[in-house]
């Protein structure tokens, strides 16, 4: 046991403009999720509800086990990004408990564009498939889309990780022997028809679902022939003649109790192992996250205030504790489950990055699940730095976090800049999870320091020319490259665009990581095989 | 008890050290608690469904008796003599009911040579016939309603004296008991056919039809006095108690004294008592049972009803004002020893009510309950109540098992308090106290008894339960309040459970950058189990943010749509809770039986079923009326032939169970496809009786 104990000073001047600051972020945050969580607006979700259906999130709620957690994936997602208002891409994704499995669930937002898929609904559909299979968890789809927006079929169709992906995703996972199940709630037009037809079970509400290759328009125009939706692919078409559905639901509620039933029948057993222990709450107060870290980068904190409020009974076991120290490494428990946490205590010097490679292959042995928060400017540069080898040096941190086949999730908590953001397991290096606090920012560099070399660049060019350059003219060179960097780097911008998977507020943080932990304890933890590590 | 002497004059038995207690539940293991402070050793006698009962864990020795129907255990004389002769006890307490008025059981005990603690065979025998027992009480100046109580029974004859008598008469059978052979006759046209009526169910009840006519008291109170007779000849009165309060003769709560009693009218009912009492060579503990007219302008008649032969089941009233043991009085006169206290050393101290705890369920007519007590305790520790306030006299405990097969009671509730508002207030609160669950008990009744205006304003007689049907018995009227209470109670004990370590599986309603919402159905409860109706009466969304001690719930249903509340719980002692809704707090005794929320409080109890809102089942269901037996019992007739069409209402069979009969009626109109049972078959609790097909 190794409590931490805190050096924060609640009263002081610091915290309190931190906390207010942090506060402010959240609260906003809150607010946009509160906005996204409307869906289409109240005009549309009263037409959709007028026709006896369930507003998305409704059914989220009805499907999952009453008081379970709902862990919502890239509420943000195509926030800002298209001309007219996408919120939340029009697609809920997140895990939920259903009949006591944890399942990742799928569920169009009818009230969004007519729940269409735009390119970003396609990403979070597909990361969502990838979060199932990373997990091994169940996969259930509600489905209610008019299929591919069609304006935006070249950013929709053709690629490989577009509209194709999601239901060549369905038979591979139920190839794994991850299980597939579509709730036909709306129409399922098109490719769409393909979710219910690929899924291993399928459920169709009676006059709401309807499941055709081409709707009556098209058959009309192919071949004459004037039909009904309902009477060309509804539930009674479905359920009694064709095939394609398996469950015949009276209307919504039921549908997603026959979805429980399904999943009840799973006979659904996990293959993680990890030793255990009782959860117990940290014991320095996680409120006080907001009054340590600020939405200031600038004004450092040592990083094991942070920890100390996330992990169990804030018991941290440090390795290497007075070696390598802008890394911090350790040993300690989130919810329960054994994790090693990699966090940033300052810029990475060799010391720190050969540590956190030694750390890393310790979990990887041991199997112990990685925690990475991320609050990192970089490598050090300088001449002492390059002849010391740092490069080979990091590049073994970055050989480590890519091999590691333990579970890993990354927490941006401030700064993720340049290589740090590699060697810290950024969204490339395929941590089952990413998220980001409302005040960190995610670039190749600071804002600053681009406008800085853009601008040593540019002073060169003039110094060639011989003419002159002046302060002045030197600042409002700089300044489009620092707005560009911040409105870039902002976690919304980061989220619209799922280069995460949610921004959270650095309260729930402990809960997110603990739910997140118990989900990847659905699948076995693999052995890791390292690649060659530079000497 | 100081000042008891014992008694060296004429002792005409012999000492015993080892008591049979001749009884089961409650008051076995009151004379138990008794006999055991005595130093006596304790037999207890059981039949096979008691075989795990209270009486018999307590007991020093028990013997069973036979099977579970009582004519053949607690009512075998011969079983009983045989278990006191095989544990060698000296002594026999009948307790009440079974034995206990039995006169060849007394004489049995006498020829085996065993104690009986009880009045002597002449004495039962001489109450027993009621129409000598009131030719004798008149001898003795007892005062008698008057009344026709002669052996010539010609109609017309009857009739005169009825007439003579002034309507309303009561029509009683001589042999009687129990309500039954009993009528009220208003006027003199409908006697003949009352006469006629009650001479047959006399008959076949008692097999004798002799009847009795008495004037009908239209405010009748019940007021008896407990009187003391010793081998020696003295004889007191333990003053009054005031058991008006009944439901179809059935006493539901009793008080001593009765109230508005003055001395003077106390002294001469009390003497009028012990006059009755000496006059059959009484001895022992006995209760001259009498009418007080309390209707405007009687003054302060009374007359004798009846005089029981035994310890009556409301004794604790009297001993809590008395401060003596009745019991143990018993005993020592059945020992041969003096009466403990002269009538100048007996003296009234406060107020006492006992109310009467039955397994049974007040909203279906009162339909006696079975099953496993879950729980069964009184939990005094989230009251002020003193344990010298309150007695449970119990039979039963946490775990025990009420079966079908014998009365009902469970427990009764006494309480003391300095005066009677004083010893009601008290009442109240320990009925809140007890916490019942598994089976269906009258606790809520008893809390409306007890509260209603009428009876806290003495208006009592023996109709009271009749006459404040309306709001006795009127539906429960939830308000948002109470869907408040429970879905915080509900959301408290879902939010603290959890069935593993994982996160997943805690129900605190964890959303991301949101409130945690957790919402709750609260349906009306069919008893303590789950509702019939699938629908709930209303859904409670409670929402919370991390950090929040206060839940911000939100009720939509019937009438309350979109009512809010801010509300937090705070666990106090026991089962007590405090509740704050919008700032309001309020104190009460939360219950859990199963999903059954049971929230208590000195005004009453109100019960809301709950569930998560993914418990609710939305498929389809197919309507069939069930026509499931209610309890264990017997086939008593099949009213209509099987393939028959019925009108919706029809009776279409009779089972018996519990001494009473259910008649099972169409729900609709349709038709009976066949019986699965025929007259006379035993059922057990469940079982399908009969198979109906709605139609039109």
């Amino acid at each position: 046991m190794s409590i931490l104990s805190t050096q924060i000073n609640p009263r002081s001047e610091l915290f309190q403009t931190n906390e207010q600051s942090m506060r402010g972020v959240v609260t906003q945050l809150h607010e946009l999720t509160a906005a996204v969580a409307q869906g289409g607006g109240a005009k549309s979700r009263e037409r959709h509800e007028s026709r006896g259906k369930l507003f998305v999130r409704d059914r989220i709620d009805h499907l999952i086990d009453e008081g379970s957690p709902f862990l919502e994936f890239s509420a943000l997602a195509a926030h800002k990004v298209y001309e007219s208002d996408v919120p939340a891409a029009g697609v809920v994704t997140g895990i939920g408990r259903v009949s006591g499995v944890e399942c990742v669930i799928v569920a169009n937002d009818a009230t969004v564009k007519g729940g269409t898929y735009f390119p970003l609904t396609v990403k979070k559909h597909i990361r969502a498939q990838e979060i199932a299979r990373k997990h091994r968890l169940p996969c259930i789809y509600l489905v209610d889309s008019g299929g591919a927006f069609l304006p935006r079929q070249d950013e929709v169709f053709p690629d490989r990780d577009h509209f194709g992906r999601i239901f060549y995703n369905q038979a591979t996972l139920s190839a794994e022997g991850i299980p597939q199940i579509a709730v036909v709630m709306g129409s399922c037009t098109a490719g769409g028809a393909y979710v219910p037809a690929m899924a291993d079970e399928s459920i169709i509400v009676k006059e709401q679902g309807t499941i055709f290759l081409g709707g009556p328009p098209l058959v009309k125009a192919a071949t004459g022939e004037s039909i009904s939706a309902e009477a060309l692919g509804g539930a009674d078409v479905h359920a009694k003649v064709s095939g394609v559905a398996d469950h015949y639901a009276e209307n919504d509620m039921h549908a997603l109790q026959l979805a429980r039933a399904c999943v009840s029948r799973l006979n659904w057993q996990k293959r993680g192992k990890l030793a255990m222990r009782a959860p117990e709450p940290p014991k320095l107060d996680p409120l006080e996250l907001y009054g340590i870290v600020g939405t200031d980068l600038k004004k450092p904190f040592d990083v094991r205030e942070v920890i100390g409020r996330i992990v169990d009974s804030s018991d941290f076991d440090e390795f290497k504790r007075y070696y390598g120290d802008t890394l911090v490494t350790g040993f300690a428990h989130i919810h329960g489950h054994p994790v090693g946490i990699v966090a940033n205590n300052g810029v990475l010097f060799s010391e720190s990055a050969v540590k956190g490679a030694h750390f890393i292959e310790l979990c990887a042995q041991r199997k112990i699940p990685l925690v990475f928060l991320q609050n990192i400017t970089g490598f050090m540069v300088g001449s002492k730095y390059e002849h010391e080898g740092i490069a080979k040096h990091g590049a073994k941190l970055v050989t480590a976090v890519a091999c590691a086949k333990v579970p890993k999730f990354t927490v941006l908590i401030g700064g993720s800049f340049g290589a740090g953001n590699y060697g810290m397991c950024g969204r490339a290096y395929d941590p089952n999870m990413l998220f980001m606090w409302p005040n960190a920012r995610i670039s190749v560099m600071g804002g600053e320091q681009a406008a800085g070399v853009l601008a040593q660049v540019k002073r060169e060019q003039y110094e060639r020319e011989g003419s002159e350059w002046t302060k002045e003219e030197e600042e409002a060179f700089k300044q489009p490259t620092r707005e560009q960097y911040e409105h870039q780097g902002h976690p919304y911008y980061a989220s619209a665009r799922l280069w995460d998977d949610g921004v959270i507020d650095p309260l729930q943080t402990r809960d997110v990581l603990g739910l997140a932990l118990a989900a990847a304890m659905n699948a076995e933890i693999e052995e890791t095989r390292f690649g060659v590590f530079r000497m | 008890m100081s000042h008891l002497t014992s008694s060296e004059s004429n002792l005409r038995t012999t000492p015993f050290d080892t008591l049979l207690i001749a009884n089961r539940g409650e008051i076995a293991c009151r004379v138990m608690r008794t006999a055991r402070l005595m130093g006596l050793k304790t037999v207890a006698v059981y039949s096979d469904a008691d075989a795990n009962a209270r009486h018999v864990r307590e007991a020093d020795e028990a013997i069973r008796i036979g099977p579970a129907t009582a004519r053949e255990s607690y009512l075998n004389i011969e079983a009983v003599i045989d278990a006191a002769k095989r544990t060698g006890s000296g002594a026999i307490h009948p307790g009440y009911g079974f034995l206990s008025e039995n006169g060849a059981f007394v004489k049995a005990l006498e020829e085996a040579g065993i104690t009986f603690i009880g009045p002597p065979a002449s004495a039962i025998a001489a109450m027993g016939d009621k129409s000598a027992a009131k030719a004798r009480m008149a001898n003795a100046d007892v005062p008698l309603v008057p009344g026709y109580h002669g052996d010539n029974q010609d109609d017309d004859l009857l009739r005169a004296e009825a007439d003579k008598i002034g309507y309303p008469v009561m029509l009683k059978a001589s042999a009687g008991g129990g309500g039954k052979g009993m009528r009220v006759v208003e006027k003199s046209e409908a006697f003949q056919a009352a006469l006629e009526g009650c001479r047959r169910e006399s008959k076949a009840a008692f097999g004798d039809d002799r009847m009795l006519i008495e004037k009908y008291l239209v405010q009748p109170r019940h007021v008896e006095v407990q009187v003391f007779c010793d081998r020696q000849g003295h004889g007191v009165y333990l003053f009054e108690r005031d058991c008006s309060i009944q439901r179809r003769h059935q006493k539901v709560l009793e008080e001593a004294p009765a109230p508005g009693m003055t001395p003077e009218l106390r002294a001469a009912m009390g003497n009028a008592a012990v006059r009755a009492a000496q006059e059959i060579g009484y001895v022992g503990a006995g209760t001259v049972e009498f009418l007080l007219d309390a209707s405007p302008g009687q003054g302060e008649a009374f007359y004798f009803m009846e005089m029981n032969t035994r310890l009556q089941v409301e004794h604790p009233v009297t001993e809590m004002i008395t401060g003596q043991d009745l019991v143990e009085w018993q005993l020592r006169v059945a020992m041969g020893e003096s009466l403990p206290c002269t009538q100048e050393a007996l003296t009234i101290t406060g107020h006492s009510f006992e109310a009467r705890l039955y397994a049974e369920d007040p909203d279906q007519d009162f339909l006696p309950a079975t099953g496993q007590l879950t729980r069964f305790a009184l939990d005094l520790a989230g009251t002020d109540l003193k344990a010298e306030q309150v007695r449970l006299d119990s039979g039963v405990e946490s775990g025990d098992t009420v079966s079908m097969h014998y009365d009902p009671m469970l427990a009764k509730l006494i309480v003391h308090g300095i005066d009677r508002d004083a010893a009601l207030a008290t009442l109240n609160r320990a009925l809140a106290a007890l916490d019942i669950q598994g089976v269906v008990t009258n606790r809520a009744f008893l809390q409306r008894l007890a509260t209603h205006p009428a009876f806290k304003n003495l208006e009592l007689d023996t109709r009271f339960i009749e006459r404040h049907e309306a709001t006795l018995f009127a539906a429960h009227h939830y308000q948002p309040e109470d869907y408040a209470s429970a879905a915080l109670l509900a959301l408290h004990q879902l939010t603290q459970e959890c069935e593993s370590n994982s996160p997943w599986d805690r129900h605190d309603g964890f959303r991301l950058n949101a409130p945690r919402t957790v919402r709750i159905a609260l349906h009306d409860p069919k008893h303590s189990q789950a509702p019939e109706d699938a629908s709930p009466l209303v859904v409670v969304e409670g929402k919370r943010h991390p950090g929040d001690p206060e839940w911000h719930l939100t009720i939509n249903g019937h009438a309350v749509n979109g009512q809010t509340f801010s509300a937090s719980l705070q666990p106090l002692i026991g089962n007590a809770v405090a509740i704050t809704l919008n700032g309001h707090r309020r104190r009460l005794q939360a219950q859990h039986d199963g999903n059954v929320l049971i929230m208590v409080d000195p005004q009453g109890e109100t019960r809301l079923y709950w569930q998560r809102i993914d418990a609710i089942d939305h498929g389809q269901h197919e309507v069939q009326a069930s026509f499931t037996a209610p309890m264990h019992g017997t086939v008593v007739a099949l009213l209509v032939e099987a393939g028959a069409s019925v009108e919706k209402g029809i009776p279409l069979m009779v089972m018996e169970a519990m001494k009473m009969e259910h008649t099972m009626t169409a729900p609709t109109n349709g038709r009976v496809e066949g019986f699965r049972f025929q007259a006379g078959d035993t059922v057990s609790q469940g079982d399908v009786l009969l198979d109906f097909a709605p139609g039109e």
